[in-house]
């Protein structure tokens, strides 16, 4: 689905991603974990076509995607959300939701077509489906912060990928609802065959979800395979799980 | 901004069209100059909100385009002797014109870098009409500008200006309430989701500020017409930065609330100069006001007090 060669970024004199070769195969959910830092979301921005790469290569299905802007990569279908919420407070959620229909119906330049219900039962679908139809109507900056991490959710949906990037669905998000989010993801991704690659520093997350786990160092690949292989790997249970368990036996 | 045009909202515009309507019964050549003005004004402020509120730009050069409308208009009614119908039309075809390739250098940019090159190329239009004297007779002005003889006398002349104004700012209300218009707040909110949604942001800013200029050029034609004339002033930067105060004073965040601003602004400004010489000094502190605290101008007050209302009860 998704094949990435070499890829290469460095900010300053820092090197944040360093020729990283990774491989996303269809319908798998594909977990990149590693500490705060690792460049696990500047991989996705390189990705998505939010940074551009100094080095390496991105093909989509085959296609060579490097260099082409998001609002392009995004019409091919691959979505993703952010770890950060990135959404459109002043408008209602409603309409954040509705403009991400209106963008991937490529109604955004229909000057005298009332938007008013446009793409409404399809709207009020993936609301329901992330469970915000009640709040359909609040502006989308007064949500609570869980409701917005949702509401970020289904705006990446409405794009109706193929493949979707989660970038830490549940940062911030209490423990209950970090469970019923995960459980929410699963199910879509099931439901939809959707191919799932997200970064998540939550290990019950990770191995609730993944079925391949990839694990980023100081922007290198350490370790890549199933969820158990990874963790029982010994450069990785240094690095990272290493860390946790060290800390856990200590607790 | 939500998308249908409510009841009361649009009783209100009725009202406003009636009251409009019935001005040359007060039988007041003043008033009815006076209200022909404010009308050309508010679509004036409104086609500057699609930048400014809608896309989320603010433009200091706005007035290029309403000056490209007017003297395009002055131009072919009286040195080339167009009818009616073709000059209107060629007016609001040149300003479109200017306006989209304006915006295609100034939509590389963002936020101050964009209201710099708004800024510069106004400053362009206002040097043409300065130094183009044969053309649009410089600093003197274009003077004597011939309006067709059905429209000429000041009653039929204030109910075509009403027509033209009230067709335009209800196309303005469809194109801000479309599809496009819901795109475009989307990119006004934040690009980057935009952008990732799949939305090209830089082609909608582009129309955004397309759109503006044509209907500054609307606006532009009939002030020509009103005049009977076109002076550098209407270039100037001055001007920018009075539509830009009369966006932000009635309101960017709702659609109507330029069209508010505009009229308040220019009742103001008459009813200071029948006082004082002081009106730059009321404008400052207008100004002052609206950005200390009225962020969201008087549209935005009037909300806030209706919500309070609401709460109350
Ligand atoms: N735009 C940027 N400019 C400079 N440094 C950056 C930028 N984005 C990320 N970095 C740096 O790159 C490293 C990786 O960051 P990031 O990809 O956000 O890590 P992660 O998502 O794994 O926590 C960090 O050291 C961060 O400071
Ligand atoms: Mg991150």
């Amino acid at each position: 689905m998704l094949k990435i060669e070499g890829l290469f970024k460095q900010f300053g004199g820092f090197v944040a991603i360093d020729d990283v070769s990774f491989e996303l195969l269809e319908g798998e959910k594909h977990a990149i974990i590693g500490p705060n830092g690792a460049g696990k979301t500047t991989f996705f921005n390189l990705v998505t076509g939010h940074l551009l790469p100094d080095r390496g290569s991105v093909a989509f299905q085959g296609e060579d995607i490097t260099g082409r802007p998001p609002h392009r990569i995004v019409k091919l279908g691959l979505a993703r959300s952010f770890q950060r919420i990135n959404i459109y407070p002043r408008m209602s959620v409603f309409e954040n939701v509705q403009v991400a229909l209106i963008a991937r119906e490529r109604q955004e330049l229909r000057f005298f077509r009332l938007a008013a219900g446009l793409c409404g039962p399809e709207t009020n679908e993936l609301l329901e489906l992330v469970g915000l139809d009640e709040e359909a109507d609040e502006l989308a900056g007064e949500l609570a912060y869980g409701k917005q991490k949702q509401l970020e959710l289904a705006i990446a949906l409405a794009e109706n990928p193929r493949v979707l990037l989660l970038d830490e669905p549940t940062a911030g998000m209490s423990p209950s609802e970090t469970e019923e989010a995960i459980r929410l993801i699963r199910e879509i991704a099931d439901a939809r065959g959707l191919t799932l690659l997200f970064t998540e520093h939550d290990m019950t997350v990770v191995f609730g979800i993944a079925d391949r786990i990839t694990v980023l160092h100081h922007g290198e690949i350490i370790a890549s395979g199933a969820p158990e292989a990874v963790r029982s790997d010994p450069v990785v249970r240094q690095v990272y799980l290493g860390e946790e368990e060290a800390a856990n036996g200590a607790a | 901004m939500t998308g249908r045009m409510t009841r009361p909202v649009l009783a209100a515009c009725l009202t406003v069209l009636v009251l409009l309507a019935l001005v040359p019964l007060l039988e007041s050549n003043y008033l009815i100059d006076l209200f022909n003005e404010i009308m050309i004004y508010a679509l004036f402020a409104l086609s500057l909100n699609v930048i400014i509120g809608y896309s989320g730009n603010v433009s200091f050069g706005h007035a290029a385009y309403f000056a490209i409308g007017g003297y395009t208009m002055a131009i072919l009614l009286t040195t080339y002797e167009w009818p009616l119908l073709p000059a209107f039309a060629a007016a609001v075809a040149f300003s479109f014109a200017c306006s989209a390739v304006v915006a295609y250098f100034c939509t590389r940019l963002t936020d101050i870098y964009f209201a710099m090159l708004t800024l510069a190329f106004s400053m362009l239009v206002w040097g043409v009409a300065f130094k183009w004297r044969l053309m649009t007779g410089g600093d003197d002005g274009f003077v004597g500008v011939d309006v067709p003889a059905f429209i000429a006398e000041r009653v039929p002349f204030y109910y075509f200006s009403l027509v033209v104004i009230a067709t335009a700012v209800a196309v303005l209300w469809v194109i801000c309430h479309s599809a496009f218009g819901r795109a475009l707040l989307a990119v006004r909110e934040n690009p980057v989701r935009a952008g990732f949604v799949g939305i090209n942001t830089r082609l909608m800013r582009w129309w955004a500020f397309v759109v503006a200029g044509t209907f500054a050029g609307i606006a532009g034609a009939l002030f020509a017409m009103v005049h009977r004339g076109m002076y550098t002033e209407s270039a100037f930067w001055p001007e920018s930065a009075t539509v830009l105060i009369m966006t932000l004073l009635g309101g960017m965040y709702s659609f109507f609330g330029p069209a508010i601003g505009a009229a308040s602004l220019f009742l103001l400004e008459r009813l200071t100069n029948e006082y004082t010489e002081y009106w730059p000094l009321v404008l400052g502190t207008i100004l002052l006001a609206i950005l200390m605290f009225l962020p969201e101008g008087l549209a935005g007050l009037a909300q806030a007090v209706r919500r309070q209302i609401l709460r109350g009860r």
